[in-house]
Protein backbone atom coordinates (compact mmCIF):
# COMPACT_ATOMS: atom_id res chain seq x y z
CA UNK A 1 0.00 0.00 0.00
CA UNK A 2 1.39 3.55 -1.09
CA UNK A 3 1.77 5.86 1.84
CA UNK A 4 2.30 8.93 -0.73
CA UNK A 5 0.84 12.11 0.83
CA UNK A 6 1.05 15.01 -1.46
CA UNK A 7 -0.04 18.61 -0.37
CA UNK A 8 0.21 21.78 -1.88
CA UNK A 9 -0.04 24.98 0.22
CA UNK A 10 -0.37 28.26 -0.92
CA UNK A 11 1.13 28.34 -4.14
CA UNK A 12 1.45 31.40 -6.37
CA UNK A 13 3.14 32.26 -9.34
CA UNK A 14 3.16 35.42 -11.58
CA UNK A 15 5.15 36.01 -14.20
CA UNK A 16 6.62 39.08 -15.86
CA UNK A 17 6.26 40.12 -19.51
CA UNK A 18 7.68 43.76 -20.57
CA UNK A 19 7.35 45.10 -16.99
CA UNK A 20 3.83 43.68 -16.96
CA UNK A 21 2.84 41.25 -14.30
CA UNK A 22 0.80 38.38 -15.39
CA UNK A 23 -0.86 36.06 -12.22
CA UNK A 24 -0.59 32.89 -13.22
CA UNK A 25 -1.41 30.57 -10.29
CA UNK A 26 -3.28 32.58 -6.93
CA UNK A 27 -2.82 30.60 -3.63
CA UNK A 28 -3.18 26.96 -4.52
CA UNK A 29 -4.08 24.87 -2.17
CA UNK A 30 -4.96 20.90 -2.04
CA UNK A 31 -3.74 17.75 -0.85
CA UNK A 32 -3.59 14.49 -2.77
CA UNK A 33 -4.12 11.20 -0.10
CA UNK A 34 -2.09 7.77 -0.91
CA UNK A 35 -3.54 6.30 -4.06
CA UNK A 36 -5.80 8.62 -4.73
CA UNK A 37 -6.10 10.01 -8.50
CA UNK A 38 -6.58 13.95 -8.94
CA UNK A 39 -8.27 15.39 -12.08
CA UNK A 40 -7.03 18.63 -12.96
CA UNK A 41 -9.42 20.74 -15.40
CA UNK A 42 -9.67 23.97 -16.44
CA UNK A 43 -10.00 26.42 -19.79
CA UNK A 44 -6.76 26.87 -21.38
CA UNK A 45 -3.96 29.30 -19.83
CA UNK A 46 -5.18 28.41 -16.49
CA UNK A 47 -1.57 27.42 -15.14
CA UNK A 48 -2.16 23.92 -14.85
CA UNK A 49 1.05 23.34 -16.53
CA UNK A 50 2.43 26.17 -14.70
CA UNK A 51 1.11 24.35 -11.39
CA UNK A 52 2.92 20.93 -12.75
CA UNK A 53 6.21 22.79 -13.28
CA UNK A 54 6.37 23.88 -9.90
CA UNK A 55 5.92 20.42 -8.37
CA UNK A 56 8.44 18.60 -10.34
CA UNK A 57 10.69 21.11 -9.67
CA UNK A 58 11.38 22.99 -13.09
CA UNK A 59 10.36 26.55 -11.86
CA UNK A 60 10.19 27.94 -8.61
CA UNK A 61 6.80 29.30 -6.84
CA UNK A 62 6.66 33.33 -5.68
CA UNK A 63 5.21 31.71 -2.43
CA UNK A 64 3.92 28.38 -0.70
CA UNK A 65 5.49 25.07 -0.86
CA UNK A 66 5.31 21.45 -1.86
CA UNK A 67 4.86 19.02 0.79
CA UNK A 68 5.88 15.20 0.25
CA UNK A 69 4.69 13.02 3.40
CA UNK A 70 4.40 15.93 5.45
CA UNK A 71 8.07 17.10 4.96
CA UNK A 72 8.75 20.41 2.31
CA UNK A 73 9.94 19.34 -0.24
CA UNK A 74 13.53 21.79 -1.15
CA UNK A 75 14.78 19.69 -4.04
CA UNK A 76 12.09 18.47 -6.01
CA UNK A 77 13.91 17.16 -9.39
CA UNK A 78 13.51 13.65 -9.65
CA UNK A 79 11.29 13.25 -6.49
CA UNK A 80 7.58 12.91 -8.85
CA UNK A 81 7.03 10.84 -12.16
CA UNK A 82 6.45 12.69 -14.60
CA UNK A 83 4.83 12.70 -18.22
CA UNK A 84 4.24 15.55 -20.38
CA UNK A 85 1.62 15.55 -23.37
CA UNK A 86 4.00 14.29 -25.92
CA UNK A 87 5.91 11.32 -25.36
CA UNK A 88 9.58 12.30 -25.85
CA UNK A 89 11.07 9.16 -26.37
CA UNK A 90 14.39 9.28 -27.28
CA UNK A 91 15.04 8.71 -30.97
CA UNK A 92 17.91 6.93 -30.79
CA UNK A 93 17.13 4.31 -28.18
CA UNK A 94 14.96 1.23 -28.60
CA UNK A 95 12.05 1.06 -26.61
CA UNK A 96 13.87 -0.84 -23.86
CA UNK A 97 15.96 1.31 -23.38
CA UNK A 98 14.20 4.31 -23.19
CA UNK A 99 11.82 3.50 -20.44
CA UNK A 100 14.64 2.26 -18.45
CA UNK A 101 15.80 5.74 -18.26
CA UNK A 102 14.03 6.72 -14.95
CA UNK A 103 16.61 3.95 -13.06
CA UNK A 104 19.62 4.83 -15.32
CA UNK A 105 19.50 8.30 -14.34
CA UNK A 106 19.29 7.36 -10.67
CA UNK A 107 22.57 5.23 -11.02
CA UNK A 108 20.85 1.89 -10.40
CA UNK A 109 21.65 -1.66 -12.17
CA UNK A 110 20.83 -1.45 -15.79
CA UNK A 111 20.24 -5.42 -16.29
CA UNK A 112 17.79 -5.17 -13.03
CA UNK A 113 16.05 -2.54 -14.59
CA UNK A 114 15.91 -4.13 -18.39
CA UNK A 115 14.68 -7.21 -16.97
CA UNK A 116 11.78 -5.56 -14.75
CA UNK A 117 11.02 -3.45 -18.06
CA UNK A 118 11.38 -6.37 -20.05
CA UNK A 119 8.50 -8.42 -17.86
CA UNK A 120 6.20 -5.48 -17.89
CA UNK A 121 6.33 -4.99 -21.81
CA UNK A 122 2.96 -6.78 -22.09
CA UNK A 123 1.17 -5.19 -19.90
CA UNK A 124 2.20 -2.03 -21.54
CA UNK A 125 1.00 -3.52 -24.73
CA UNK A 126 4.75 -3.22 -25.95
CA UNK A 127 5.61 -6.97 -26.12
CA UNK A 128 7.75 -7.92 -28.83
CA UNK A 129 8.52 -4.27 -29.71
CA UNK A 130 11.14 -3.87 -26.55
CA UNK A 131 13.83 -3.70 -29.37
CA UNK A 132 11.98 -1.27 -32.03
CA UNK A 133 12.88 2.82 -32.34
CA UNK A 134 10.47 4.70 -31.20
CA UNK A 135 10.00 6.36 -34.67
CA UNK A 136 8.82 3.02 -35.77
CA UNK A 137 5.34 2.90 -33.25
CA UNK A 138 2.15 4.18 -33.40
CA UNK A 139 0.59 7.15 -31.43
CA UNK A 140 -0.45 4.81 -28.80
CA UNK A 141 2.61 2.52 -28.59
CA UNK A 142 4.72 5.42 -28.36
CA UNK A 143 2.51 6.87 -25.43
CA UNK A 144 2.25 3.65 -23.50
CA UNK A 145 6.07 3.28 -23.76
CA UNK A 146 5.97 6.61 -22.40
CA UNK A 147 3.92 5.90 -19.63
CA UNK A 148 5.76 2.62 -18.74
CA UNK A 149 8.83 5.06 -18.63
CA UNK A 150 7.03 6.61 -15.83
CA UNK A 151 5.99 3.82 -14.16
CA UNK A 152 9.53 2.72 -14.06
CA UNK A 153 10.92 5.89 -12.19
CA UNK A 154 9.22 4.24 -9.10
CA UNK A 155 7.83 7.39 -7.50
CA UNK A 156 4.86 7.50 -5.68
CA UNK A 157 3.16 10.46 -7.29
CA UNK A 158 3.12 10.79 -10.81
CA UNK A 159 2.03 13.58 -12.67
CA UNK A 160 0.36 13.70 -16.21
CA UNK A 161 0.06 16.37 -18.25
CA UNK A 162 -2.53 15.71 -20.87
CA UNK A 163 -1.05 12.40 -21.79
CA UNK A 164 -3.77 11.57 -24.31
CA UNK A 165 -4.26 14.66 -25.53
CA UNK A 166 -2.99 14.41 -28.99
CA UNK A 167 -4.52 10.88 -29.52
CA UNK A 168 -7.42 9.49 -31.73
CA UNK A 169 -10.88 9.35 -29.59
CA UNK A 170 -10.92 5.86 -29.98
CA UNK A 171 -7.50 4.70 -28.96
CA UNK A 172 -8.03 7.18 -26.29
CA UNK A 173 -10.64 5.57 -24.54
CA UNK A 174 -8.73 2.08 -24.75
CA UNK A 175 -5.84 3.95 -23.21
CA UNK A 176 -8.27 5.31 -20.35
CA UNK A 177 -9.74 2.09 -19.18
CA UNK A 178 -6.10 0.35 -19.11
CA UNK A 179 -4.71 3.21 -17.26
CA UNK A 180 -7.46 2.47 -14.75
CA UNK A 181 -6.37 -1.03 -14.67
CA UNK A 182 -2.62 0.01 -14.23
CA UNK A 183 -3.03 2.63 -11.53
CA UNK A 184 -4.83 -0.42 -9.68
CA UNK A 185 -2.51 -2.73 -9.46
CA UNK A 186 0.52 -0.56 -9.19
CA UNK A 187 -1.28 1.95 -6.52
CA UNK A 188 -0.07 5.07 -7.23
CA UNK A 189 -1.07 8.49 -6.39
CA UNK A 190 -2.46 10.11 -9.29
CA UNK A 191 -2.16 13.91 -10.52
CA UNK A 192 -3.79 14.07 -14.08
CA UNK A 193 -4.68 17.07 -16.90
CA UNK A 194 -7.31 17.20 -19.17
CA UNK A 195 -9.26 19.43 -20.89
CA UNK A 196 -11.98 16.24 -21.51
CA UNK A 197 -14.82 16.60 -19.11
CA UNK A 198 -15.52 12.94 -19.46
CA UNK A 199 -12.00 11.93 -19.22
CA UNK A 200 -12.30 13.43 -15.77
CA UNK A 201 -14.79 12.12 -14.47
CA UNK A 202 -14.13 8.12 -15.70
CA UNK A 203 -10.52 8.54 -14.15
CA UNK A 204 -10.71 10.38 -11.29
CA UNK A 205 -10.99 9.80 -7.14
CA UNK A 206 -11.75 13.91 -7.28
CA UNK A 207 -11.84 16.27 -9.99
CA UNK A 208 -10.20 20.07 -9.40
CA UNK A 209 -11.33 22.39 -11.23
CA UNK A 210 -9.19 25.51 -11.98
CA UNK A 211 -10.50 29.10 -12.70
CA UNK A 212 -8.88 31.35 -15.57
CA UNK A 213 -6.17 33.34 -14.84
CA UNK A 214 -4.89 33.67 -12.13
CA UNK A 215 -5.67 29.90 -11.56
CA UNK A 216 -7.41 29.06 -8.40
CA UNK A 217 -9.19 26.02 -7.62
CA UNK A 218 -13.19 26.53 -7.77
CA UNK A 219 -14.19 23.62 -7.60
CA UNK A 220 -13.25 20.10 -5.47
CA UNK A 221 -15.69 17.62 -6.79
CA UNK A 222 -15.63 14.20 -5.24
CA UNK A 223 -16.53 11.61 -7.83
CA UNK A 224 -18.22 8.54 -6.01
CA UNK A 225 -18.88 6.41 -8.97
CA UNK A 226 -18.09 2.85 -8.06
CA UNK A 227 -14.89 1.00 -9.28
CA UNK A 228 -13.80 -1.05 -11.22
CA UNK A 229 -15.77 1.57 -14.41
CA UNK A 230 -16.70 0.74 -17.42
CA UNK A 231 -17.33 2.70 -20.10
CA UNK A 232 -20.92 2.11 -19.68
CA UNK A 233 -20.61 4.70 -17.04
CA UNK A 234 -20.90 7.48 -19.32
CA UNK A 235 -24.48 7.08 -19.75
CA UNK A 236 -25.34 6.19 -16.03
CA UNK A 237 -27.60 8.87 -14.58
CA UNK A 238 -24.78 10.22 -11.63
CA UNK A 239 -22.38 10.23 -14.32
CA UNK A 240 -24.42 12.68 -16.49
CA UNK A 241 -25.25 14.48 -12.81
CA UNK A 242 -21.61 15.49 -12.13
CA UNK A 243 -20.86 16.01 -15.74
CA UNK A 244 -23.07 18.60 -15.34
CA UNK A 245 -22.04 20.31 -12.48
CA UNK A 246 -18.37 20.21 -13.69
CA UNK A 247 -19.72 22.08 -16.89
CA UNK A 248 -21.30 24.91 -15.01
CA UNK A 249 -18.42 25.58 -13.11
CA UNK A 250 -16.30 25.72 -15.90
CA UNK A 251 -18.60 27.79 -17.70
CA UNK A 252 -19.87 25.86 -20.66
CA UNK B 1 1.18 0.49 -56.69
CA UNK B 2 4.21 -1.05 -54.99
CA UNK B 3 7.55 -0.97 -56.92
CA UNK B 4 10.30 -3.00 -56.20
CA UNK B 5 13.61 -2.33 -54.83
CA UNK B 6 15.13 -2.56 -58.39
CA UNK B 7 12.64 0.11 -59.45
CA UNK B 8 13.44 2.26 -56.68
CA UNK B 9 16.81 2.34 -57.32
CA UNK B 10 16.25 3.08 -60.82
CA UNK B 11 14.10 6.00 -60.36
CA UNK B 12 16.84 7.65 -58.08
CA UNK B 13 20.01 6.55 -59.70
CA UNK B 14 18.62 6.31 -63.53
CA UNK B 15 18.92 9.77 -64.21
CA UNK B 16 22.06 10.85 -63.25
CA UNK B 17 23.46 8.05 -64.97
CA UNK B 18 21.77 8.67 -68.16
CA UNK B 19 22.97 12.38 -67.76
CA UNK B 20 26.88 11.35 -67.31
CA UNK B 21 26.53 9.14 -70.50
CA UNK B 22 24.73 11.00 -72.47
CA UNK B 23 27.12 14.33 -72.08
CA UNK B 24 30.47 11.60 -72.29
CA UNK B 25 29.39 10.60 -75.56
CA UNK B 26 29.02 14.25 -77.05
CA UNK B 27 32.38 15.20 -76.05
CA UNK B 28 33.93 12.27 -77.33
CA UNK B 29 31.55 13.03 -80.92
CA UNK B 30 32.60 16.31 -80.83
CA UNK B 31 36.18 16.45 -79.94
CA UNK B 32 36.51 13.95 -82.71
CA UNK B 33 34.57 15.55 -85.01
CA UNK B 34 35.93 18.87 -84.51
CA UNK B 35 39.87 17.38 -84.87
CA UNK B 36 40.39 19.25 -81.37
CA UNK B 37 44.53 18.54 -80.47
CA UNK B 38 44.58 16.40 -77.54
CA UNK B 39 46.89 19.19 -75.75
CA UNK B 40 43.71 21.47 -75.60
CA UNK B 41 41.15 18.67 -74.84
CA UNK B 42 41.62 14.97 -74.94
CA UNK B 43 38.97 12.81 -75.39
CA UNK B 44 37.23 10.79 -72.81
CA UNK B 45 38.63 7.33 -74.50
CA UNK B 46 42.11 8.96 -74.04
CA UNK B 47 41.95 10.09 -70.97
CA UNK B 48 40.74 6.55 -69.61
CA UNK B 49 43.78 5.60 -71.82
CA UNK B 50 46.53 7.71 -70.13
CA UNK B 51 44.83 6.20 -66.59
CA UNK B 52 45.86 2.68 -67.67
CA UNK B 53 48.75 3.55 -69.03
CA UNK B 54 50.24 5.70 -66.12
CA UNK B 55 48.68 3.44 -64.11
CA UNK B 56 51.93 2.31 -62.28
CA UNK B 57 53.08 5.76 -61.76
CA UNK B 58 49.90 7.11 -60.41
CA UNK B 59 49.46 4.92 -58.03
CA UNK B 60 52.77 6.30 -55.34
CA UNK B 61 51.22 10.01 -55.91
CA UNK B 62 47.59 8.83 -55.28
CA UNK B 63 48.58 6.78 -52.03
CA UNK B 64 50.64 10.23 -50.44
CA UNK B 65 47.77 12.28 -51.65
CA UNK B 66 45.71 9.59 -49.40
CA UNK B 67 47.93 9.65 -46.43
CA UNK B 68 47.70 13.58 -46.62
CA UNK B 69 43.61 13.27 -46.76
CA UNK B 70 42.90 10.81 -44.09
CA UNK B 71 45.77 12.68 -41.38
CA UNK B 72 44.22 16.02 -42.65
CA UNK B 73 40.53 14.97 -42.29
CA UNK B 74 41.20 13.00 -38.80
CA UNK B 75 43.05 15.72 -37.45
CA UNK B 76 39.73 17.89 -38.77
CA UNK B 77 37.36 15.89 -36.56
CA UNK B 78 39.49 16.45 -33.89
CA UNK B 79 39.81 19.83 -33.53
CA UNK B 80 36.40 20.44 -35.26
CA UNK B 81 34.36 18.36 -32.65
CA UNK B 82 36.93 20.37 -29.78
CA UNK B 83 35.67 23.39 -30.99
CA UNK B 84 32.43 22.75 -30.86
CA UNK B 85 32.78 21.21 -27.63
CA UNK B 86 33.68 24.77 -26.70
CA UNK B 87 31.42 26.86 -27.95
CA UNK B 88 29.33 24.56 -26.27
CA UNK B 89 30.84 25.22 -22.78
CA UNK B 90 29.86 28.76 -22.20
CA UNK B 91 27.80 31.21 -23.82
CA UNK B 92 30.69 33.96 -23.31
CA UNK B 93 33.38 31.70 -25.27
CA UNK B 94 30.67 31.45 -27.91
CA UNK B 95 30.34 34.60 -28.62
CA UNK B 96 34.25 35.32 -28.20
CA UNK B 97 35.03 32.57 -30.97
CA UNK B 98 32.29 32.21 -33.41
CA UNK B 99 33.54 35.56 -35.78
CA UNK B 100 36.71 34.43 -35.53
CA UNK B 101 36.10 30.87 -36.81
CA UNK B 102 34.11 32.49 -39.50
CA UNK B 103 36.89 35.12 -40.29
CA UNK B 104 39.64 32.36 -40.69
CA UNK B 105 37.23 31.10 -43.81
CA UNK B 106 37.17 34.25 -45.39
CA UNK B 107 41.30 33.87 -45.44
CA UNK B 108 42.20 32.23 -48.84
CA UNK B 109 43.98 29.21 -47.84
CA UNK B 110 45.98 28.81 -50.85
CA UNK B 111 47.75 32.07 -49.85
CA UNK B 112 48.06 30.71 -46.63
CA UNK B 113 49.46 27.17 -48.13
CA UNK B 114 53.13 28.97 -49.03
CA UNK B 115 53.13 30.51 -44.89
CA UNK B 116 52.80 27.16 -44.13
CA UNK B 117 55.67 25.83 -45.92
CA UNK B 118 58.17 28.71 -44.66
CA UNK B 119 56.93 27.51 -40.89
CA UNK B 120 56.99 23.86 -41.42
CA UNK B 121 58.90 22.65 -44.28
CA UNK B 122 58.34 20.71 -47.57
CA UNK B 123 57.37 17.86 -45.40
CA UNK B 124 53.98 16.03 -44.98
CA UNK B 125 52.97 18.72 -42.38
CA UNK B 126 51.72 21.51 -44.01
CA UNK B 127 50.04 19.91 -45.99
CA UNK B 128 47.90 17.65 -43.60
CA UNK B 129 47.17 21.26 -41.96
CA UNK B 130 45.93 22.66 -45.38
CA UNK B 131 43.61 20.00 -45.44
CA UNK B 132 42.29 20.15 -42.11
CA UNK B 133 41.58 23.99 -42.51
CA UNK B 134 39.53 22.90 -45.60
CA UNK B 135 38.08 20.92 -43.21
CA UNK B 136 37.43 21.87 -39.62
CA UNK B 137 35.22 24.51 -40.37
CA UNK B 138 31.98 22.60 -41.48
CA UNK B 139 32.49 19.83 -38.86
CA UNK B 140 32.67 22.93 -36.11
CA UNK B 141 29.82 24.64 -37.24
CA UNK B 142 27.67 21.77 -37.73
CA UNK B 143 28.07 19.78 -34.43
CA UNK B 144 28.00 23.40 -32.22
CA UNK B 145 24.48 23.60 -33.87
CA UNK B 146 23.60 20.18 -33.34
CA UNK B 147 24.88 20.57 -29.79
CA UNK B 148 22.18 22.74 -29.31
CA UNK B 149 19.32 21.34 -31.29
CA UNK B 150 18.35 19.21 -29.10
CA UNK B 151 14.45 19.59 -28.01
CA UNK B 152 13.72 21.89 -24.80
CA UNK B 153 10.88 19.86 -23.74
CA UNK B 154 12.92 16.90 -24.03
CA UNK B 155 15.73 18.40 -21.94
CA UNK B 156 13.03 19.78 -19.08
CA UNK B 157 11.94 16.39 -18.81
CA UNK B 158 14.86 14.78 -18.61
CA UNK B 159 15.53 17.58 -15.61
CA UNK B 160 12.43 17.00 -14.23
CA UNK B 161 13.31 13.23 -13.80
CA UNK B 162 16.87 14.50 -11.93
CA UNK B 163 19.45 14.26 -14.25
CA UNK B 164 22.14 16.07 -13.95
CA UNK B 165 23.65 18.44 -16.72
CA UNK B 166 26.38 15.67 -17.33
CA UNK B 167 23.71 13.35 -17.62
CA UNK B 168 21.69 15.28 -20.13
CA UNK B 169 25.01 16.23 -22.18
CA UNK B 170 25.93 12.82 -22.41
CA UNK B 171 22.05 10.93 -22.87
CA UNK B 172 20.56 13.97 -24.80
CA UNK B 173 22.54 16.71 -26.22
CA UNK B 174 25.40 14.03 -27.79
CA UNK B 175 23.33 11.87 -29.57
CA UNK B 176 21.12 14.85 -30.50
CA UNK B 177 23.95 16.31 -32.38
CA UNK B 178 25.48 13.09 -34.33
CA UNK B 179 23.24 13.70 -37.06
CA UNK B 180 24.73 17.20 -37.72
CA UNK B 181 28.08 16.20 -36.99
CA UNK B 182 27.87 13.60 -40.22
CA UNK B 183 26.47 16.14 -42.11
CA UNK B 184 29.33 18.34 -41.37
CA UNK B 185 31.63 15.88 -42.16
CA UNK B 186 30.45 14.74 -45.18
CA UNK B 187 30.72 18.30 -46.57
CA UNK B 188 34.55 18.14 -45.10
CA UNK B 189 35.16 14.45 -47.01
CA UNK B 190 34.68 16.06 -50.12
CA UNK B 191 36.70 19.52 -48.97
CA UNK B 192 39.48 17.31 -48.09
CA UNK B 193 40.79 16.07 -52.09
CA UNK B 194 41.00 19.65 -52.94
CA UNK B 195 42.52 20.38 -49.95
CA UNK B 196 45.60 18.19 -50.49
CA UNK B 197 45.98 18.75 -54.28
CA UNK B 198 46.26 22.97 -53.20
CA UNK B 199 48.65 21.72 -50.40
CA UNK B 200 50.67 19.76 -53.39
CA UNK B 201 50.75 22.99 -55.37
CA UNK B 202 53.15 24.80 -53.39
CA UNK B 203 55.58 22.55 -52.97
CA UNK B 204 55.87 18.66 -52.71
CA UNK B 205 57.72 15.79 -54.71
CA UNK B 206 54.50 13.51 -54.88
CA UNK B 207 50.56 13.56 -55.07
CA UNK B 208 48.25 14.02 -57.49
CA UNK B 209 48.66 17.75 -56.93
CA UNK B 210 51.90 17.82 -58.10
CA UNK B 211 51.49 15.31 -60.62
CA UNK B 212 48.83 17.46 -62.59
CA UNK B 213 51.56 20.57 -62.42
CA UNK B 214 54.01 17.98 -63.56
CA UNK B 215 51.50 16.73 -66.89
CA UNK B 216 50.93 20.10 -67.37
CA UNK B 217 53.99 21.88 -68.06
CA UNK B 218 54.80 18.71 -70.28
CA UNK B 219 51.14 19.80 -72.27
CA UNK B 220 50.57 15.72 -71.77
CA UNK B 221 46.35 17.28 -70.96
CA UNK B 222 45.54 13.80 -71.59
CA UNK B 223 47.23 13.39 -67.77
CA UNK B 224 46.12 16.40 -66.12
CA UNK B 225 42.29 15.15 -67.03
CA UNK B 226 43.07 11.31 -65.47
CA UNK B 227 44.49 13.00 -62.45
CA UNK B 228 41.45 15.22 -61.91
CA UNK B 229 39.23 12.11 -62.80
CA UNK B 230 40.89 10.13 -60.16
CA UNK B 231 41.16 13.07 -57.29
CA UNK B 232 37.15 13.18 -58.12
CA UNK B 233 36.47 9.63 -57.52
CA UNK B 234 38.72 9.83 -54.10
CA UNK B 235 36.62 12.70 -52.98
CA UNK B 236 33.39 10.35 -54.10
CA UNK B 237 34.64 7.29 -52.52
CA UNK B 238 35.28 9.38 -49.29
CA UNK B 239 31.92 11.10 -49.31
CA UNK B 240 30.52 7.10 -49.83
CA UNK B 241 32.57 6.10 -46.81
CA UNK B 242 31.18 8.49 -44.37
CA UNK B 243 27.71 7.78 -45.83
CA UNK B 244 27.83 3.97 -44.97
CA UNK B 245 29.65 4.83 -41.51
CA UNK B 246 26.72 7.14 -40.54
CA UNK B 247 24.03 4.32 -41.83
CA UNK B 248 25.43 2.05 -39.69
CA UNK B 249 26.03 4.44 -36.90
CA UNK B 250 22.58 5.98 -37.07
CA UNK B 251 20.04 3.36 -37.32
CA UNK B 252 17.25 5.20 -35.76
CA UNK B 253 17.77 7.84 -37.73
CA UNK B 254 17.44 6.73 -40.96
CA UNK B 255 14.18 4.15 -39.99
CA UNK B 256 12.37 3.29 -43.23
CA UNK B 257 9.75 6.02 -43.18
CA UNK B 258 12.57 8.42 -43.22
CA UNK B 259 14.20 6.60 -46.05
CA UNK B 260 10.56 6.76 -48.47
CA UNK B 261 9.91 10.27 -47.88
CA UNK B 262 13.70 10.77 -49.21
CA UNK B 263 13.89 9.24 -52.60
Amino acid sequence: MSNAHLAVNQISKTFYDNGQAIPALAEINFSAGAGEFITLIGPSGCGKSTLFNIIVGLMEPDTGEICLNGQVLRQRTGMFGYMPQRDLLLPWRSVLNNVILGPELAGEDLKAARQEAASLLPLFGLEGFGEAYPATLSGGMRQRAALLRTFLTHREVMLFDEPFGALDALTRRDLQAWLLDIWRQFNKTILFITHDVEEALFLSDRVLVMSPRPGRIALDLIVDLPRPRRPNILVEPHFIELKAQLLSTLGA
Amino acid sequence: MKESAAQRRWRSYGPPIILILGLLVLWEVLVTWQAVPPWILPAPSQIIQAMWQNADLLLPHVLQTMKQVLLGLGLAIVTGVALAAILDLSSWLRRALYPLLVASQTIPILALAPLLIIWFGFGLTPKVFIVTLFCFFPIAINTADGLTAADPELLALLHAMGATRRQIWRKVRLPASLPYFFSGLRIAATYSVVGAIIGEWVGASQGLGIFMLRSANAFKTDQVFAAIVISSLLSLILFGLVFIAERALLPWYYTSQRESQWV
